[in-house]
């Protein structure tokens, strides 16, 4: 699994920026860059239809990029075996000549509609989208980071216990207690050394995910004494009114507990329905039911295709996906060009689609 | 077919029989067992199908692999015994194979 790396936390830091600026206006906006939401853009992009893909990984693939980018895939049509990593590159070979424009690290927040029609999406970096038609393409939802399963960590996110650090400047002067072996964790546990009062990276064994030159670093840090290196893992935490105070250790000889103000847990990120719920869709078991012939929720002009979707029959396959994209771009059509007739074409035999594909 | 009894942290077990070539996640989603989440379907990509092997059962299930152990690291509370049981193939050997369901998964 590849973690959300500090770098790519920065990269949500930049895209703040663009909140001065009015909202983008455009035809569509995919939500998720998967291989649905990739595909979307090719079947909108044959018709006329403009998207901006917002997704909240910092790259494009969705879980074929985050779960399994090294994993074979068996069925997708006339590949008989390719990668996840490969599917996505070659899907955004694929999209190239229509340009789409791609809004990484961003999670689409908030979803409305406005009174001539059109809808306001909002990011969670305070990007503003108006959109004529909206295609959900989230999969298995965003991406977010594993919550420990700690009595009463709630309490403590966001005011003691984080998930990202977006100013190393917050954490000066504290107690910090990071918690992980990948890149995420070694990462923070050198840029925050500088700056904490104490530091304890806690790992539950004497091996590391992460780049050997990391590791490299921070065994360094161990034998300076600057970093506290223990081997064990987090069993409770102690504090009040969202404070940390202390963090118990199981480690190989019994339980210890180790003071701290501040706890950075990294366990890679897991999927959650989050935001699609608050959009008003009706849900089914957390998946979005459409119908089978424009792919359409229940709201009219806002789409689902791929896994978070659901109807009878339903299969999460990424070529059902495809599928679902195709039609989905032809309901499209509809209402961002209400008086376009469409003519139906063969991108073999249309010159018009050639065209748009750039080979003519 | 290959008995499996898995053993859930109140203590109730139950057991199952799985093809041999499935994987002890598979047997575990073909029967319903609580708390065997496999939200990756089985690609050693999300530590949500953790279990304990029974200390009887761990020289037949043998290690995880490097891979299963990196995995691991997103594991909650994990054990002498801990596995990712989508990485346990299932054969004549594990008949009768007892692996305990941990408190939580990720």
């Amino acid at each position: 699994m590849i973690e959300t790396t500090p770098a790519a936390l920065e990269v949500s830091d930049i895209s703040e920026a663009s909140e001065t600026s009015g909202p983008i206006e455009t035809d569509a906006v995919v939500i998720g860059a998967g291989p649905c939401g990739l595909f979307a853009v090719f079947e909108l992009g044959l018709l006329d239809i403009k998207a901006h893909v917002i997704d909240i990984l910092d790259r494009p693939g969705g879980q074929c990029a985050e779960l399994y980018p090294e994993k074979p895939i068996y069925d997708v049509p006339a590949l008989p075996v390719v990668t996840g990593q490969e599917l996505t590159d070659r899907l955004m070979e694929q999209i190239k000549p229509f340009g789409p424009q791609f809004h990484f690290s961003e999670r689409i927040d908030g979803l409305v509609r406005e009174a001539d029609g059109r809808f306001r999406l909002t990011t969670d970096a305070g990007t503003e989208f108006l959109a004529k038609v909206v295609v959900v393409a989230a999969g298995g939802g965003s991406f977010t980071p594993k919550r420990p399963p700690l009595n009463g960590i709630e309490e403590y996110e966001g005011k003691s216990v984080f998930y990202s650090v977006r100013k190393i400047e917050s954490m000066r002067g504290h107690d910090i207690v990071i918690v992980g072996g990948g890149d995420s964790a070694l990462d923070w546990t050198l840029n925050l050394a500088p700056v904490a009062k104490s530091l304890t990276l806690i790992h539950r064994r004497d091996e590391f995910r992460a780049a050997p030159h990391s590791v490299e670093k921070m065994r360094k840090l161990v034998e300076e004494a600057t970093v506290r290196l223990m081997i064990g893992q987090v069993t409770g935490l102690e504090g009040a009114n969202g404070q940390l105070t202390a963090v118990d250790v199981k480690t190989a000889s019994g339980t210890e507990r180790i003071a701290c103000s501040a706890m950075l847990p990294f366990f890679g990120l897991t999927m959650k329905l989050g935001p699609v719920a608050n959009w008003g869709l009706n849900l089914h078991e957390n998946l979005v039911p459409v119908d089978t012939e424009r792919f359409e929720t229940s709201e009219h002009g806002i789409f689902a295709i791929g896994d978070i979707n659901t109807y009878p029959g339903k299969l999460k396959l990424i070529l059902s996906g495809f599928h679902e994209g195709a039609l989905m771009a032809q309901a499209a059509h509809k209402i961002v060009y209400p008086d376009k007739k469409l003519l139906f074409q063969y991108t073999t035999s249309s010159s018009s689609l050639q065209k748009k594909l750039g080979v003519k | 077919m290959t008995k499996i009894t898995f053993i859930q942290p109140d203590g109730e077990s139950q057991t199952v029989e799985a093809e041999n070539g499935l994987t002890v996640m598979e047997a575990a989603k073909l029967n319903d067992i609580a708390g065997i989440e496999a939200e990756c379907g089985g690609a050693c990509a999300c530590a949500t199908c953790h279990v304990y092997v029974d200390e009887a059962w761990r020289d037949k299930t043998g290690k995880a692999a490097d891979m299963e152990e990196d995995m691991l690291d997103f594991a909650f509370d994990v054990r002498e015994g801990s596995r990712l049981c989508c990485q346990i193939k299932i054969t004549d050997a594990l008949d009768g194979l007892v692996v305990r369901v941990p408190a939580k998964q990720f």
